[in-house]
């Protein structure tokens, strides 16, 4: 029998099959591997999940929309080496719910931003990029150092992250498995019972805007802004254990 | 005679119909209102008026929500039920469904929008609502699917027509895309904020997956669907060729899915992938210029039409504007342009050639043709259409020379090296450089937002005309009675 295109014009159902599988065969070739092939994501020492407080300083960056100008993915070329640092690894946003890589650059590359400035410089900058950058057309974010952060959901925030798959510990068992993942240090700040409390320690103890006297949004942006890009000590790293990944 | 024949108003369900067209103008000016905005808080920092609801960040996705799923989605919603109806001499099927997906569609809209000035955001582009906002569009896309599909079942012609393959299409592609895009867990049952469940490159891979082909079946299979019926309906020629309208149908269907890696080139993604969405990219030059050259040629025999009809000068740029922009697009997924167009205004630019100039034009020159059909009367002014016509393709042009001058600017300011070696350029003298051409883009787009605003007051002064003569035709038929 000869195939005519007729049998699909002239059946609504049979077009709609067609339709769907034309439709199902790209993204399932690219997506499905990604998940299973183990190479997608490189084996590298230092990579943790965010302490409470720099969660919801990740939560800040993603409700004002940093996103829109500001990339956190520096490609592997010369001048972005130079201007930014190390090209990005697919660990360094593995537990990142969403990925924050960003499409555009209208601001420059936040990727490796942590340390590269001081605390009081972020304040200043947030409060009125032009006061330290007079070129800048970012916005005044004045309202971050004002407005008390809200931490009282702070534990369901860091469940949910967990339910996804980062491993914020709920029971003993977990907490001791990221003991011998991430050190006894790193695995105290993902406990989920002590969420709150290890949000208000490390604002306390870091003052990121300066102002102990209650927490802010900015201390919480702050302290996301300040390990962006700091978790891997790529001085520990050879060029040729991260080639065969790329 | 009047029984057997009845007038196409009474045959089809128009009400709907003309609900989408009112609204789908009401979201181009708000929608494009908000675009002018944010080019000019980019120019002019100070509009951002330390108002945390309509700084740059928050105030983007108002603008991309509006326009696209406001604007373009209304409009789709219009035509589809225009086109479906009309090609199927089927009236809508669907009931309580049918007004269901009008007003839970403009629920979306207007809940997106306030949603993203109050900060819920699910950090995804184009895909920003969050949670709740999503199961609605779920609830409202099924809908629309039941009324678009029953409709098709109950047709009385036994051939579906091509213009309906392409909305079917898009209806598909879109509950795919915006289903497993979307997935995510929120914090709570009460809390707006959820997190998806995917992290870092793979979530990278979906989201661009969905991003690419929001493009490519929101904005691109689904307005194909309306070239296919209003082009050769307004020229009054057939479509150009029946066999390019299948070869290119399903390979385009089948090649969009696999070309969104092309926004992760030299990331962390996996290089086979973004490989493999570069190849698929090339290749899509040829189906997207085989829809082009088929809305293109059907004119051939009336091309006078060019000459004196707004209407089709509207529907012919616009295809002149796919096929550029399908043949940019190609070009910037290329690794190597990619390098230096990637995270700039070209790719800016690109994407408002293909929306300014593709989608925005032919829903203009298809809802000029459905307007004096849906109320029964004339355009109320001939004159205002051309008025647009200047006034959108000056906007167009303006706004994509900007882009391109300011993109290629910044991607060569920031790979400059000096005489030792050192970066020439510090980032924010990038940012300082760009500064005329985001003011001239801004203007573009105050042209394009002009153009849209003179649409609005003939569609209303056409409108406002329909209705007195259909109350003046019901007088007189009163009266005789």
């Amino acid at each position: 029998m000869k195939f005519s295109h007729e049998i699909l014009e002239t059946n609504a159902g049979i077009l709609l099959i067609g339709t769907m599988i034309a439709i199902s065969i790209g993204g399932l070739v690219e997506i499905t591997p990604l998940f299973l092939i183990k190479d997608t994501v490189e084996d590298v020492p230092g990579v943790r999940p965010y302490t409470p407080l720099e969660s919801r300083g990740r939560d800040i960056f993603v409700r004002e929309g940093c996103y829109t100008c500001h990339s956190q993915m520096i490609r592997p070329f010369r001048d972005e080496q130079l201007r930014y640092g190390h090209y990005s690894l697919a660990a360094e946003s593995k537990y990142d719910h969403p990925f924050q890589w960003g499409s555009k650059r209208t601001g420059p590359d936040l990727a490796r931003v942590g340390g590269k400035y001081s605390n009081e410089w972020h304040v200043q900058h947030l409060n009125q990029p032009t006061s330290v950058v007079p070129e800048s057309v970012m916005p005044n974010y004045p309202w971050l150092a004002k407005t008390p952060l809200d931490y009282s959901d702070v534990a369901d925030r860091l469940r949910a992250l967990r339910t996804v798959g980062v491993p914020y510990s709920a029971s003993e068992a977990e907490y001791q498995a990221n003991v011998k993942q991430f050190g006894a240090e790193v695995a105290n700040t993902l406990r989920i019972d002590k969420a709150q409390e290890n949000l208000v320690a490390q604002a306390q103890a870091g003052n990121y805007d300066g102002d102990r006297s209650f927490v802010s949004e900015a201390d919480a942006l702050i302290a996301y802004l300040q390990v962006l890009g700091t978790m891997v000590d790529f001085s520990k790293v050879k060029p040729e254990d991260l080639v065969k990944y790329r | 005679m009047a029984a057997s024949n009845p007038a196409a108003g009474e045959q089809y369900d128009y009400e709907i119909i003309k609900k989408f067209t009112v609204m789908a103008i009401v979201w181009a000016v708000v929608g494009m209102f908000v675009g002018v905005y944010i080019a000019s808080e980019l120019a002019w920092p100070f509009l951002n008026f330390d108002i945390p609801y309509i700084t740059f960040g928050r105030f983007r996705p108002v603008h991309t929500g509006a326009v696209i799923f406001g604007f373009g989605g209304s409009a789709l919603f219009a035509t589809s039920y225009y086109v479906v109806q009309r090609t199927c001499q089927a009236r809508l099927w669907g009931g309580g469904l049918i007004p269901f997906t009008f007003w839970g569609w403009q629920a979306v809209i207007v809940l997106a929008a306030l949603s993203y000035v109050n900060g819920y955001s699910q950090g995804r582009e184009y895909a920003e609502m969050e949670w709740p906002i999503d199961i609605l569009v779920e609830i409202v896309w099924v809908s629309y699917m039941a009324v678009f599909i029953g409709t098709l079942m109950k047709r009385k012609q036994p051939h579906i027509y091509v213009a309906n393959w392409f909305y079917l299409s898009f209806l598909l592609a879109t509950a795919l895309l915006h289903t497993f895009n979307n997935l995510a867990v929120p914090v709570g049952l009460f809390s707006m904020k959820s997190y998806s469940l995917f992290a870092g490159a793979q979530d990278a891979m979906t989201q661009w997956w969905y991003g690419h082909n929001a493009v490519g079946f929101f904005l691109t299979a689904a307005f194909l669907g309306m070239m296919y019926y209003f082009v050769p309906k307004h020229a009054g020629r057939p479509v150009y060729s029946y066999r390019l309208s299948i070869v290119h149908f399903w390979a385009l269907s089948f090649m969009y899915m696999w070309v969104g890696t092309h926004h992760l080139h030299w990331t962390a993604l996996p290089d086979w992938a973004s490989t493999l969405g570069a190849t698929f990219s090339i290749m899509l030059l040829l189906p997207s210029w085989g829809g082009m050259i088929n809305g293109i040629m059907t004119l051939s025999g009336a091309w006078d039409k060019l000459r004196t009809d707004y209407v089709m000068r509207f529907m012919i740029v616009a295809l002149s504007f796919y096929g550029m922009s399908t043949f940019e697009g190609p070009l910037m997924s290329l690794k190597d342009v990619n390098a230096l167009s990637h995270y700039t205004d070209w790719t800016v630019g690109h994407v408002h050639s293909g929306a300014l100039g593709w989608v925005a034009m032919i829903s203009f020159g298809s809802l000029y043709h459905m307007m004096p059909r849906l109320w029964n009367t004339k355009l109320y002014s001939d004159k205002l259409v051309g008025v647009h016509f200047w006034l959108a393709t000056i906007g167009v042009l303006l706004y994509i020379t900007a882009m391109w001058i300011s993109g290629i600017s910044q991607g060569l300011m920031w790979r400059a090296f000096d005489d030792f070696g050192n970066l020439q350029y510090s980032f924010v003298e990038s940012v300082a450089a760009m500064h005329p051409f985001y003011a001239m883009r801004a203007i573009g787009g105050m042209f394009f937002l002009s153009g849209m605003c003179v649409m609005a007051f003939n569609a209303y002064m056409t409108i406002r005309q329909g209705v007195r003569e259909a109350n003046l035709v019901g007088q007189t038929a009163g009266a005789a009675a």
